[in-house]
């Protein structure tokens, strides 16, 4: 049984890993024995029933109402029991339980936050404690995502219209991957996540760490860890090298050229509004293909932003 | 030599002209085969593409971007361009009137118009092509594919009116089951390939209309922004999902019902035996039809419709697996106390049986739902319906073209080379999508660029595997061209079959039958009448 995992699954990390192991481990020997069944009687008679020389008389049997019965009831019978069985697993996956620690998913293209209940933030990798359920409550900014961790056996889809809910308890410490599974655009292999599970100390002391974190360092030092910790370095550099966006270089205090045909001054404002509202003034020569940092970002770390990108444009 | 100058339905009258104005069921048949295969050759390429491309995770040979344009029109050319219309237009087309004993269709004309339908779709898919083409996958899900610059529009619309030139051909061979059987052929005498197609011609009709619908609104939002997919226009994307699905699943029985029908053919003719459970099989098509209108939502299992839902959806796809079982049992026990010979179409027939089953069983995995929900848009996915739609559909569209292909072209292909394409196509086959299974079980997404590393080992092998599936279909090529040229001359009845359309020349006169011809023994009853050595010439 446990070779058998090893070949299929990944290691099981969740309480309801097993469940769904157990049931897939049934259907995958149901499945074995008819396919070996047929498999073999294909063999059987070609080897048997080969035909020797031309013009060989066969018989007419083309009935057998035992038989067919058999091959009728014997199979509904078998897909039943598979049915109730992963109907049961399934709703089992679908009851959160009552105590569980509600986590806030919100997937954009390409990247996973995720809110904890005290006001803190991450992106790409969600922390949580070990043996306690946590339910996530999800949303979409843009397209259908999927949240997939393949060891916890869990997958939902994430919609821009309406929360969709999952839960999971973890029961192995360590690092999990998350995946996107719903095919979202150029980004959708790389849109990857890790779901750290934590003995609940090291949970607290990290909600407790990453918070003060913010609030004692000043807004400079703040907005360039922001920088790396949001994935502003993805698209924009800060060496004055071209990227998908402006380099924030010499940008600050200085007239952009827009789209539109106007120039305006990169000054807070302007920050401000590119940064809650990236499609509203596009900078000459770059596409518009930047997400809102609308809710992701407090205003303080708004302001640590800021203030990062005026230090760099002073030249 | 003495074929050559008879006058038969391929060399009168002569002409490019007389070729794309004929009302002739059969050069129609070639019109939609050489269309169709040569779009299987594109996508057939397009897979290659996709295969290299994930040798290794990370850049190469192309940009994401590129990658993702790549894998939409693999599924789009194969599934509309490619199988949809692969067995009854094309096989179907050729045969069906002849094993009716029927000079034509019902409707030549409209028969005519579906093939330059077809021919209209593909244009406009290759326009998009050409236009950077589409980057949505072939679901076309929303709110993606309202959003995405690509252009999605043309790829659609290509998909909308090749629904139609399927609807043409459901009709056409509906209403010639009716009407034009010969003399004595009552129905529970109708050969199984013509049971299948009737079922398949009943979704053709009753479901394609559903997919043109939903595709003009998709058209209707992008072009002028008419909210009814797209949240931000105050539409839901989940409604797009239940649309699509309430066409292509059954879609998918339009695929594998006539792949079925020829099987049912192949394996009763290479035992030379009556086929089991005639009944079974007939009905076992019309209930596995009717079931598959309301299992839709087995695709939705993780879209965050209703437990309840899910629930009803799951014991319903369950069901469809009785009568798909019924169908394997019967083809077994028609193997039992034959007289088996394996020609070639006979090598495709038993591959059907075998990669069928594999397809069919592990669909148990995904119709549960606690199961399903881990295997849901993984590589599990992509392993079961490359073994359902190759394994089985395309298996089979191989079989009955190298059943049909000496009454098609009255020549024989070369059979040696051809057992050694099928078992390159055959060992090649499983190489690349049996290693599928356990990527996906493992949890590789599918659709997906790059991938981590861990999962390197086994894209490797299903690449390498791919590429022996590319030799067999490079050989079949070969073989079956060169055929036209070099091939022997094939007798009217090659395989001591006794449906009708082998009781004429090889190949057959423009109208068929020298007389219609009046039936008197059953199609089946290899017991009753021995081989007629007068067939063989």
């Amino acid at each position: 049984m446990d070779s058998l995992n090893n070949i299929f699954m990944p290691p099981q990390a969740s309480t309801v890993a097993g469940d769904v192991d157990r049931l897939f481990h049934f259907i995958f020997y149901i499945t074995l024995f008819f396919f070996i069944l047929i498999v073999s009687l294909i063999v059987f008679f070609s080897i048997r029933y080969r035909r020797k020389k031309a013009g060989e008389t066969t018989s007419g049997i083309a009935h057998n109402t035992a038989l067919e019965l058999l091959w009728t009831i014997i199979p509904a019978i078998l897909v039943i029991i598979i049915f109730a069985w992963g109907f049961k697993a399934f709703i089992r996956m679908s009851i959160v339980p009552k105590d569980a620690i509600e986590i806030k998913v919100t997937a954009q293209r390409w990247m996973w936050k995720f809110d904890y209940p005290d006001g803190l933030t991450s992106i790409n990798e969600l922390v949580v404690p070990l043996g306690k359920p946590v339910k996530l409550l999800m949303s979409s900014t843009d397209v259908i995502h999927s949240f997939y961790v393949p060891g916890f056996r869990i997958k939902k889809d994430v919609l821009p219209n309406r929360y969709t809910i999952a839960w999971f308890e973890g029961t192995a410490e360590g690092t999990f991957d998350l995946y996107c599974a719903e095919y979202c655009g150029k980004g959708h292999s790389e849109m990857l996540g890790k779901v750290r599970v934590v003995p609940e100390n090291d949970y607290r002391n990290w909600l407790a760490t990453a918070a003060a974190a913010d609030q004692s360092v000043p807004l400079e030092q703040l907005g360039s860890n922001l920088f790396v910790s949001r994935a502003c370095n993805t698209c924009h550099s800060v060496t004055g090298a071209r990227s998908v966006g402006p380099t924030f270089l010499g940008l600050f205090g200085h007239e952009v050229q827009l789209t539109d045909g106007g120039r305006i001054m990169a000054d807070e404002n302007y920050l401000r509004r590119s940064i809650l509202e990236p499609q509203a003034q596009i900078v000459t020569g770059f596409q518009p293909v930047m997400p809102t940092y609308q809710g992701i970002l407090s205003d303080r770390e708004i302001d640590a932003l800021i203030a990062y990108i005026k230090s760099l444009g002073k030249e | 030599m003495e074929n050559a100058n008879k006058i038969n339905y391929l060399n009168h009258p002569r002409g490019i002209i007389s070729w794309l104005t004929t009302l002739d069921h059969k050069r129609i048949g070639i019109l939609y085969l050489a269309t169709v295969m040569f779009s299987f050759l594109l996508g057939g390429v397009f897979a290659l593409l996709i295969r290299i491309k994930l040798v290794v995770p990370g850049e190469f040979l192309m940009s994401a971007e590129a990658y993702n344009r790549v894998f939409t029109l693999h599924g789009a050319i194969m599934i509309f361009l490619f199988i949809i219309p692969s067995i009854p237009a094309t096989l179907g087309n050729f045969a069906l009137p002849m094993m009716i004993g029927a000079r034509d269709v019902a409707f030549p004309r409209l028969n005519l118009a579906s093939w330059y339908i077809y021919v209209a779709g593909a244009v406009f898919a290759v326009y998009s092509m050409v236009h950077g083409g589409a980057d949505t996958g072939w679901t076309f899900y929303t709110p993606y594919s309202t959003m995405t610059t690509s252009s999605v529009i043309s790829m659609t619309l290509g998909a909308f009116i090749l629904g139609f030139s399927s609807i043409f051909t459901g009709i056409n061979f509906i209403v010639t089951i009716h009407k034009l059987r010969a003399p004595g052929l009552t129905w529970f005498k109708l050969p199984l390939f013509v049971w299948a197609l009737y079922a398949t011609a009943i979704i053709q009709i009753l479901a394609t209309p559903v997919l043109g619908i939903t595709l003009l609104l998709l058209i209707l939002e992008r072009a002028f922004s008419i909210g009814v997919f797209n949240p931000a226009l105050g539409g839901d994307p989940v409604l797009y999902q239940h649309f699509f699905w309430f066409y292509s699943h059954p879609a998918v029985y339009i695929m594998i019902l006539p792949a079925m029908g020829i099987v049912s053919e192949l394996i009763s003719v290479f035992s030379h035996k009556k086929i089991f459970g005639y009944k079974a099989i007939a009905f076992s098509s019309f209930g596995i039809a009717f079931i598959s209108f309301l299992v839709w939502g087995h695709h939705m299992f993780t879209s965050g419709q209703s437990d309840l839902a899910s629930m009803i959806f799951s014991f319903l796809t369950f069901l469809v697996a009785i009568p798909s079982g019924i169908k394997v049992f019967n083809w077994l026990a028609t193997l039992y106390k034959g007289s088996i010979s394996f020609e070639t179409p006979m090598l495709y027939g038993l591959s059907f049986l075998f990669l069928f089953t594999i397809g069919g069983l592990t669909g148990m995995f995904l119709g549960a739902l606690a199961t399903d929900v881990h295997l849901h848009d993984t590589y599990f996915i992509v392993a079961h319906f490359h073994y359902v739609m190759f394994g089985g559909t395309v298996m089979a569209f191989f079989g009955g073209l190298h059943y049909w292909w000496p009454k098609i072209w009255g020549k024989m292909y070369n059979k040696t080379w051809a057992v050694i394409a099928w078992i390159f196509t055959f060992v090649g086959f499983n190489i690349t999508f049996f290693t599928q299974f356990i990527l996906g079980s493992r949890g590789m997404p599918r659709r997906y660029y790059s991938y981590p590393a861990k999962y390197e080992g086994l894209h490797e092998i299903s690449t390498a595997g791919s590429i022996i599936l590319g030799v067999g279909m490079l050989i079949m090529a070969i073989y079956l061209i060169s055929s036209l040229f070099r091939g022997k001359p094939a007798p009217a009845n090659p395989w001591n079959a006794l449906t009708l359309e082998w009781q004429t020349e090889s190949p057959p006169p423009a109208a068929n039958f020298a007389v219609t011809p009046t039936v008197t023994h059953g199609f089946y009853d290899y017991d009753k009448i021995t081989a007629n050595p007068k067939n063989e010439s």
